[in-house]
């Protein structure tokens, strides 16, 4: 078997699990194969890994691969090597049979599992077995291999068989029947195992992309634990996007200071210029959430989100509220966020909501955190019960905070009807928007980022 | 495929092969994990830096260091911070040498230009004068251009690179793949052997794309406990076995605990520094207490490991002691301690 194929099809394999390999990498890895060999394989896996895997996350993507692409190409290629060795000698019957190559049921017959292997991988990929994407799909490929390997023969014997109706030939089908259910089962299982190298890094993606994009309201539990996975993703994302540009150059304007110190050696000749230079405001978030029955889910995934943005967002506080409001930044600092989650929802989210009374608790409580790198961010849906909404405080807080943003739930048809306070809230916020699913809520707190620029 | 031609030849014979490199750094008392040896081996191959990353205090510098150390070539060690730029890591000119000289020269100006008559004739001999102000004589080397410049072979350590800016890395690159740097007033200067070079980062921030792709990856986590007594034996000659099985045992349960920073290598070897000046010859629980704050840096991590000590220290030692119960036949049966 050609390295270069069987490496080729590796990186194939790592792509389609989200690993990059760009063609220079590609390049990089046989040159590396070159130098170390096909030999030794703990050897080659650990050198192909630093050619390959350039993070952590990758890396542990990398060995589960390694290990399972190669498992299957050892006994592949043992086969090979044996065959190669008694090619020349009893491979043609004596008999002076037609020379064809041997189909299933010689496989089946001579019982060498190391052929049979090797035989599986050739129809496996005359039928394109590498491009399953789904787990559904073994069965329809296990179908199309055993057809290239000519289960054909076999079944036209069954047939006789069958129709001979004699003991003999009852147990010689009967015999030809197991050999075929034996058949499909190792067929299964190498398209279940090209399901595990080639498609089920793509599938993973494909289910994250509709995830991500289903309403948060329409989640199952099953689809929560996965969820946490997805916002861990996302936030990373968010993470790296605004890590970066920390510092910006402003020129046009001369640091005066800076300047003359650092040519004094110079006799004061500025040879040396220094910029001024605009320092980024480090964001603050304050995170104020409405924990009241239709809203929860909401809170969840948000309080979520901007608790793993912690390296960004250093100063995060969070309050949540449904009569009355309460801090709740440390219980998600000391008792972890699950614990922390249930707390909230146990101690918090009963009584009528009230707006108004949660603005006003803020005033007396927490006031003085909010300042001019505040950016406010409402979870809610504006549902007051038809108590005074507050609006004096409300404007107070929006002048006095960077910007403030309010995420609805509820589309914007329905603003404003029943005891919806949001269109009266709305001339005071710098953005409002529905957040339905994991996306918008991405897209807000991406948004909200952008003003720290 | 695998013919000679493809294969460069290196300025390394020592790193022959990766168990040859394992070995030699054990010789400068680095205990190298297999995953670390084949990467050396294969960034001296295909000619690549290598981009270690881990937590902190698993040997990543130490490494740098210990490969100069063993081959005895000289290590040039850049350290990246927020705010590195061109001149402080490739080159700068001696403003004040440059100065220093124009004032002489203004002296002896007369004498030079004299006979010179017409205006092109001066600004020729004057332009002279300007390719010597913009020479190697008047360029400080920074460490990115001190190490193009060695003679012979060397390493490279490019410290903390997640420190440094978006930018820097950019800049980077040219020294990175092609080995060179170019100075616009001189030309580009490329180094005679490349150098082995080593970049550490402690995932500050993310690294970007093009800079993975120019480097082989190597990720150094903890050791395993096999390892961590060697590199600890290594840098503490004289401690017991016992103490060191012990130690090595708590160290490594302590990293499974729920803590802030979790305890490196250089904080095991550290704490076993200690003990050993305290005459210890076991773990126990009084000693642990006494001396936890070498091993773990956050109040609110001794609160809670201070909890649940007595039951971490009498289990690293039952475990050890059954360990030495099987295997220590030569040196007889130790008495049960718990």
């Amino acid at each position: 078997m050609s390295g270069e194929r069987t490496l080729t099809d590796f990186i194939r394999a790592l792509r389609s699990a989200q690993v990059d390999v760009s063609p220079a990498e590609a390049i990089d890895a046989a040159r590396a194969l070159a130098t170390i060999g096909y030999g030794d394989r703990a050897l080659m896996k650990r050198g192909l890994k630093g050619v390959l895997a350039k993070s952590e996350t990758d890396g542990e993507t990398y060995n589960r691969l390694f290990d399972l692409f190669f498992a299957q190409r050892d006994v592949a290629e043992n086969g090979s090597a044996q065959h190669g060795g008694d090619a020349a000698g009893d491979n043609r019957p004596a008999d002076g049979s037609d020379p064809r190559a041997p189909d299933l049921l010689d496989l089946a017959e001579q019982g060498d599992d190391a052929a049979i292997a090797m035989a599986l991988e050739r129809a496996g990929r005359d039928a394109g077995v590498q491009d399953i994407r789904f787990s559904t799909q073994t069965g329809y490929f296990a179908q199309q291999m055993m057809k290239a390997m000519g289960v054909e023969r076999l079944e036209k014997q069954l047939l006789d068989r069958l129709r001979t109706q004699t003991e003999a030939a009852e147990a010689d089908a009967e015999r030809l029947m197991e050999i075929r259910r034996d058949m499909m089962g190792r067929a299964r299982a190498h398209a279940q195992q090209q399901f595990d190298v080639y498609g089920a890094g793509q599938t993973e993606q494909f289910r994250e992309d509709v995830l991500a994009e289903k309403s948060i309201s329409a989640l199952d539990l099953s689809d929560i634990r996965r969820m946490n996975v997805l916002v861990a993703k996302l936030a990373r994302k968010l993470a790296t996007r605004h890590s970066r540009r920390r510092r910006r150059k402003n020129r046009g304007k001369l640091d005066i200071r800076r300047t003359l110190r650092s040519n004094a050696g110079l006799g004061g000749v500025p040879f040396d210029l220094h910029w001024r230079q605009k320092r980024r405001d480090r964001p603050k978030f304050m995170v104020i959430c409405d924990v009241s029955g239709s809203v929860a889910r909401y809170v969840r995934f948000l309080l979520l989100l901007v608790h793993s943005l912690k390296e960004v967002v250093p100063d995060l506080h969070a309050y949540a509220f449904s009569a009355r409001l309460k801090d709740v930044g440390d219980w998600l600092d000391t008792d972890g966020f699950e614990a922390a989650m249930a707390r909230i929802i146990k101690d918090i989210s009963f009584g009528s909501t009230d707006y108004g009374q949660a603005l006003s608790d803020l005033r007396v409580d927490h006031w003085q955190e909010i300042d001019r790198r505040t950016t406010i961010i409402i979870l809610g849906d504006g549902r007051s019960n038809y108590g005074d909404p507050r609006l004096d405080l409300f404007r107070e807080a929006t002048s006095r905070a960077k910007q403030t943003i309010w995420l609805c739930p509820e589309p914007r048809s329905v603003w404003g009807t029943g005891d919806s306070e949001m269109l009266r809230y709305e001339p005071h916020c710098s953005t409002m928007v529905q957040v339905s699913n994991l996306k918008s809520l991405e897209r807000a707190i991406d948004t909200a980022l952008l003003a720290y620029g | 495929m695998a013919d000679s031609d493809t294969t460069p030849q290196t300025a390394y014979p020592a790193l022959s092969t990766p168990e040859a490199i394992t070995e030699g750094l054990g010789e400068v008392g680095y205990i190298a994990s297999e995953d670390i040896s084949t990467l050396v081996f294969l960034a001296d191959r295909l000619r690549k830096p290598i981009l270690i990353e881990g937590p902190a205090g698993v040997g990543k510098t130490d490494l740098a260091v210990s490969l100069g150390r063993w081959l005895e070539v000289p290590v040039t060690r850049l350290q990246c911070y927020e705010g590195l730029d061109e001149g402080k890591a490739l080159y700068e000119w001696q403003y004040g040498k440059q100065l220093l000289y124009t004032q002489l020269l203004r002296e002896r100006l007369d004498a030079i230009l004299g006979d010179a008559g017409d205006m092109n004739a001066i600004t020729g001999r004057l332009k002279d004068f300007d390719d010597i102000f913009f020479s190697p004589d008047f360029l400080a080397p920074r460490p990115l251009l001190k190490a193009m410049q060695q003679p012979g072979p060397s390493v490279l350590l490019i410290d903390e690179i997640d420190k440094s800016d978006e930018e820097f890395e950019a800049f980077l690159l040219e020294v990175l793949s092609d080995y060179q740097v170019t100075v616009p007033e001189i030309g580009t200067i490329r180094a005679n052997v490349a150098p082995l070079v080593l970049l550490t980062s402690n995932n500050v921030r993310e690294l970007s794309d093009a800079l993975k792709r120019r480097c082989l990856h190597l990720h150094i986590g903890f050791p395993d406990a096999a390892r961590e007594r060697r590199i600890v034996a290594a840098r503490v000659p004289g401690i017991g076995e016992d103490l060191l099985k012990q130690l090595v045992d708590f160290v490594q349960s302590l990293r499974e605990a729920d803590i802030k920073k979790r305890p490196s290598i250089a904080e095991t070897v550290d704490w076993a520094k200690t003990l050993l000046l305290m005459h210890a010859d076991m773990l126990d629980e009084a000693m642990v207490r006494r001396t936890l704050n070498v091993l773990l840096k956050h109040e609110s991590d001794i609160a809670a490991v201070d909890r649940g000590l007595a039951k971490m220290a009498r289990d690293a030692r039952d475990t050890a002691g059954q360990a030495g119960a099987g295997t220590g036949r030569t040196q007889g049966g130790y008495p049960d301690l718990s």
